[in-house]
């Protein structure tokens, strides 16, 4: 069991993160272009227009991917910070860090693209309906990791502060997820659903599931590029960043 | 013992001796609820229908107010410090701090209520259920604000930075509180929502203490 755990912590090593990550993003980010370009086109040409909403439907394929991430980035993003806060690993808070602005801008895009699929198809940009209500909150909790972890100047405390948030966030989310849902619900009715075939035309769903795809690895290479910034920059008097990065070792300087 | 008797005396006669703090948040609460009808207009059934919501989004302004006191002045004198290396619980201090806490500043918001809703021309019962809800309410308002208090302590700007971390958390509260007198307004049960809003007290009166706690470690180490 010992031995185990050891193999998977061993990416934890800020140097060996660096250098795995090094290839990671690239094959990451290339792949997320590949798959954004087969998946819009896919969307914008293959696809035939809705018989009822035309061609305005198109805007779920970029819609429902982000609002998939945003949500589900905020469970990855505690995830990280727990582990960062318990085991002590800094890359899972560098992670946990990186993670937000990511969410941030995919909670964002889904309230933009729903803002703009609302004006066709419900005749207001805004509505005050459950899942854009909840959407909208789940982007100001993104504000509020990132605005806490930029407050606090030591950042080590900066970190184990914003876990403890986000980790009382992801109790709060399906609290508020059903109690906004609760409050109010107008917004059409899931269309993706797991246990009955989706009521959409193939070349819809796989549009939908090309770029869901697209989204991952876009969000992957996006939060692991940041991670290894926000790492360099964290490790900038080790050894191993002078080494990687070329640099004539320069005195130790203490930490200010 | 869950609650630290000494401790809630202390705090409350820390208080006693200071009510300006308590009243400015009741002040507060009063003026914020008073400024609705001079923005929206005299109508009386359009201020009905408003009463709820507007009376809890005063509510929660006038706690989030509140939270920054909640443990700046044991921070600022050091006797925080002395809670954190006591042989009790921080949890079991926190709580108790908490309730000291609720005790000055949220239940006069439930007492000043009632007062506020013949203002905005609510019903009796209306008015009673409205005195339930911020009954139940404001102590879960309390509880998950501790939290951003102590994440906030000793930073510049904290209290702006509160309001971030701590509003969208309180959404539950607000929708299940003002939908309760919703529900009364509308000759509904408010059963369903009160009982939602007691099941959030209990899970946030075991859960935030703990919480609450980390966050004051983390910040006074």
């Amino acid at each position: 069991m010992a031995e185990k755990s050891i193999q998977w912590f061993k990416f934890a090593s800020p140097a060996r993160f660096y250098d795995l990550t090094g290839r990671l993003v690239w094959g990451f980010g290339i792949l997320a272009a590949v798959l954004f370009v087969v998946g819009l086109y896919m969307g914008f040409v293959l696809a035939p227009p809705d018989y009822q909403q035309g061609n305005s439907y198109r805007i779920i394929f970029i819609h429902v991917p982000s609002a998939w991430m945003a949500m589900f980035l905020y469970v990855v993003m505690a995830i990280y910070a727990a582990v960062g806060l318990i085991w002590r690993i800094k890359t899972a808070e560098i992670m946990a860090k990186a993670i937000a602005p990511t969410g941030a801008l995919m909670a964002f895009l889904a309230l933009w693209t729903g803002a703009v699929w609302g004006k066709p198809t419900w005749g207001a940009f805004w509505v005050w309906d459950a899942r854009l209500t909840s959407s909208l909150i789940l982007f100001f909790m993104y504000l509020g990791f990132i605005a806490l972890h930029a407050a606090i100047e030591d950042r080590q405390r900066a970190a184990n502060a914003s876990a403890v948030l986000a980790l009382v966030g992801i109790i709060n989310v399906p609290i508020i997820y059903f109690s906004v849902h609760w409050w109010n619900t107008l917004h059409q009715g899931a269309t993706i659903k797991a246990t009955s075939a989706p009521s959409m035309a193939a070349i819809m769903f796989f549009t939908v599931i090309v770029m869901v795809f697209a989204y991952w690895m876009y969000s992957i290479a996006a939060v692991l590029a940041r991670a290894r910034l926000e790492l360099l920059e964290r490790e900038k008097h080790a050894a191993w960043v002078s080494e990687r990065l070329n640099l004539p070792r320069t005195k130790e300087t203490p930490h200010a | 013992m869950l609650i630290n008797l000494p401790l809630l005396r202390r705090d409350l006669t820390l208080a006693l001796r200071r009510p300006q703090d308590a009243l400015t948040v009741v002040g507060f609460f009063v003026v914020v609820v008073a400024l609705f009808p001079l923005g929206v207009g005299p109508d009386p059934q359009l201020l009905r229908i408003l009463a709820p919501g507007v009376l809890w989004v005063a509510a929660l302004l006038a706690t989030m107010l509140a939270l920054e006191r909640l443990f700046m002045d044991d921070y600022r004198d050091g006797s925080l410090e002395q809670l954190l290396i006591a042989p009790e619980p921080l949890a079991f201090l926190v709580l108790s701090k908490v309730l000291a806490h609720w005790l000055i500043t949220g239940l006069p918001l439930v007492l000043i209520s009632p007062l506020l809703g013949i203002q905005l021309g609510l019903q009796s019962e209306e008015i009673l259920m409205m005195a339930i809800a911020l009954l139940i309410g404001t102590p879960i308002l309390s509880l998950i604000g501790a939290i951003g208090a102590a994440l906030t302590l000793g930073l510049r700007g904290g209290g702006v930075l509160i309001s971030l971390l701590i509003l969208p958390l309180y959404v539950p509260t607000l929708i299940l509180g003002a939908g309760a007198v919703d529900a009364v307004m509308h000759g509904l049960s408010a059963q369903a929502h009160l009982s939602l809003l007691g099941a959030l007290l209990i899970l946030a009166v075991m859960l935030t203490p703990w919480a609450t706690a980390a966050a004051l470690r983390i910040m006074l180490d």
